[in-house]
């Protein structure tokens, strides 16, 4: 891609940022550490991969994202409104009572929402539903989903791999946002998933390990899982949990904790900052 | 009704989603590795493309369902009740119920009439588990022509579906001009003692008990209930209103399922003195299945004993 590209990527990235702490701001509550962390992957889905339509959210050959760790959905709805599914003003309704952005991704509220998440491990079988179902209708849509590290704890996620691989679902792409920390703390310390990329391997995938926020190495993943016959991919990608809030930045404490006040003041002072060195201000 | 014809409404289920597979493109059927149990088979023999093996892991088969759903698929998942229902309630509940997406569940090899496998096979919780969840709709046919018409229906219907099938042959008592509705209820014989109201295999063991209810001069009321849920109220009132007695009879536990759908209709709308024959809180075991259900009160003569001692005859 070019620079000027890459640029502009960056910039909305930085606004999904933004967009995801007033979300959890405006809520009181929800998960600010994983919506940054995949804040990147959301803007490159949204604004360069998926062949989707704002103006016509259910086309029938689109192609699909399904949120398997949906209680990121601040970065979801983020990204969503930025690309203009539905209104940047109304993020921070999210989780208000009587608001259709609800806590978790709903398919039936939220404009752009491919399938309603929030149970881990059950997106990736979802997804994995709609690639084969793609296959079957003779359609040409791709399906990705996003896993975080900690949701491939879940013993679904691995039942879900072995049906990709065997029905050959090369339309098919899983990405696992590995930031490294869940709840309870470090992924490695609470209960291993390491190694993933040796294990989505030998379960069939073909996988790429990128560093999730260099938009060179996420282009260069999505083209290789569009490029690859035969099997489906993975796309596992180094994060950072909290990414560009200083203060959230690697601590487990913001996996599930809105900022008060005065630490979104902070935080969208520090985005801003960020927006105003890319937009060379 | 040693002369009647029996058939499992497994079989039925099978021959039902092949003959539907000819007319309908996007119906297709899931399994997890027991299609010559749930009769599958049959639809897989048919159309294998549209057939797909998830192998032994349910929760994702669920899952994948519902994904193919939104695509504009009709997906009939299927195995077990004991893991469609119970080893897999939660994707159930989160990806089907609350998405509201079209998917049939057909759970074969409901009840205590599994026999030989034993208790950890025979489920006795489905009709609690699925009627919990908000807009499905959980059906129990009794023979063979209304599990047939249920499947039919529930291809028909547009949003999540339940359906419970039987590992064991039972009596075929419609009629081939047998009309089904989903919700509706069907009056087999009127009766003014008492009211029956049974579901799945259950509804034949009704019929017969009526009959010997009759020669010691009981008057009873045969309902056969297929649809769980959305219950129909009407017949049930109707029942209450006329009968002034009931006796729900089915093979589940008495916790959650028909008997107690239609207790908690009467206790609001009209309070009715109602006997529950299911299976009492407790876990089954093996042996064969005509047996089992007779040791477990779940017979004719049972129901011919409560009936007596409730209407005092």
């Amino acid at each position: 891609m070019t620079a000027a590209e890459k640029k502009q990527l960056a910039i909305t990235a930085c606004k999904v940022r933004m967009g995801i702490v007033t979300a959890t701001h405006g809520a009181k509550a929800g998960h600010p550490g994983g919506s940054l962390s995949a804040a990147d992957l959301f803007t490159y889905l949204y604004f360069k991969e998926l062949n989707v339509d704002p103006a016509n959210p259910k086309a029938p050959d689109r192609d699909r994202f399904v949120l398997s760790k949906g209680h990121t959905a601040p970065g979801l709805y983020s990204a969503l409104a930025l690309r203009g599914f539905f209104p940047v003003e109304d993020l921070p309704t999210l989780r208000h009572i009587d608001s259709y952005l609800q806590g978790h991704p709903n398919m039936n509220t939220v404009p752009g929402v491919d399938m309603s998440t929030g149970s881990l491990g059950q997106g990736i079988s979802v997804a994995a539903g709609m690639a084969k179902a793609a296959k079957l209708q003779n359609k040409d849509f791709r399906v990705y989903t996003l896993l975080g590290d900690g949701e491939i704890q879940e013993g679904q996620v691995w039942e879900a791999c072995m049906l990709a691989a065997h029905y050959k679902l090369d339309n098919f792409c899983a990405i696992v946002d590995n930031n490294g920390l869940q709840i309870d703390g470090n992924v490695a310390d609470v209960m291993s998933p390491y190694p993933i990329v040796d294990k989505l391997e030998a379960f069939g995938f073909k996988v790429c390990a990128i560093d999730g926020h260099d938009f060179d190495q996420i282009e260069a993943a999505m083209n290789t899982a569009r490029e690859t016959k035969g099997q489906p991919t993975a796309i596992v990608m180094k994060t950072v949990k909290g990414k560009d809030v200083s203060f959230m930045e690697n601590n487990a404490g913001w996996h599930g904790k809105a900022p008060n006040d005065a630490e979104h003041e902070q935080a969208i002072g520090e985005l801003k900052a960020i927006l105003a060195e890319l937009e060379g201000k | 009704m040693a002369d009647v014809k029996k058939i499992a409404t497994r079989d039925s289920y099978g021959n039902a989603l092949a003959a539907l597979g000819a007319e309908h493109e996007n119906l297709v059927v899931l399994d997890a590795d027991l299609a010559g149990a749930t009769k599958t088979g049959v639809f897989k023999k048919a159309f294998p493309e549209r057939h797909f093996d998830c192998g032994i892991a349910e929760a994702n088969m669920i899952c994948v369902a519902a994904g193919m759903s939104t695509t504009g698929l009709v997906p009939f998942a299927s195995s077990f009740a004991m893991f469609a229902a119970g080893r897999a309630f939660e994707q159930v509940r989160n990806s089907i119920g609350y998405p509201h997406l079209n998917v049939k569940i057909g759970a074969t090899h409901g009840g205590i009439s599994v026999g030989e496998d034993g208790a950890s096979h025979q489920c006795c919780e489905d009709f609690a588990l699925m009627r919990t969840i908000p807009g499905m709709v959980v059906m129990s046919p009794s023979d063979d022509i209304e599990a047939k018409a249920c499947v039919k229906a529930a291809y028909e219907h547009v949003g999540p579906v339940y359906m419970r099938f039987g590992r064991a042959a039972c009596p075929v008592f419609h009629g081939e001009d047998f009309q089904f509705e989903i919700g509706k209820g069907e009056m087999i014989s009127d009766g003014t003692d008492v009211a029956i109201i049974a579901t799945g295999i259950m509804v034949a063991e009704a019929i017969e008990a009526a009959k010997v209810l009759a020669e010691s001069g009981i008057s009873a009321r045969v309902i056969n209930i297929c649809t769980i849920k959305p219950l129909d109220e009407e017949i049930v009132l109707q029942a209450a209103r006329d009968c002034g007695k009931i006796i729900t009879c089915e093979e589940h536990s008495v916790i959650g399922g028909l008997g107690e759908a239609v207790c908690s209709l009467l206790s609001e709308k009209l309070p009715t003195p109602v006997k529950r024959i299911g299976v009492n809180d407790e876990f089954g075991h093996s042996g064969p299945a005509a047996a089992l259900l007779k040791q477990f009160g779940l017979s004719a003569d049972h129901i011919v004993e409560v009936a007596k001692e409730f209407v005092g005859k």
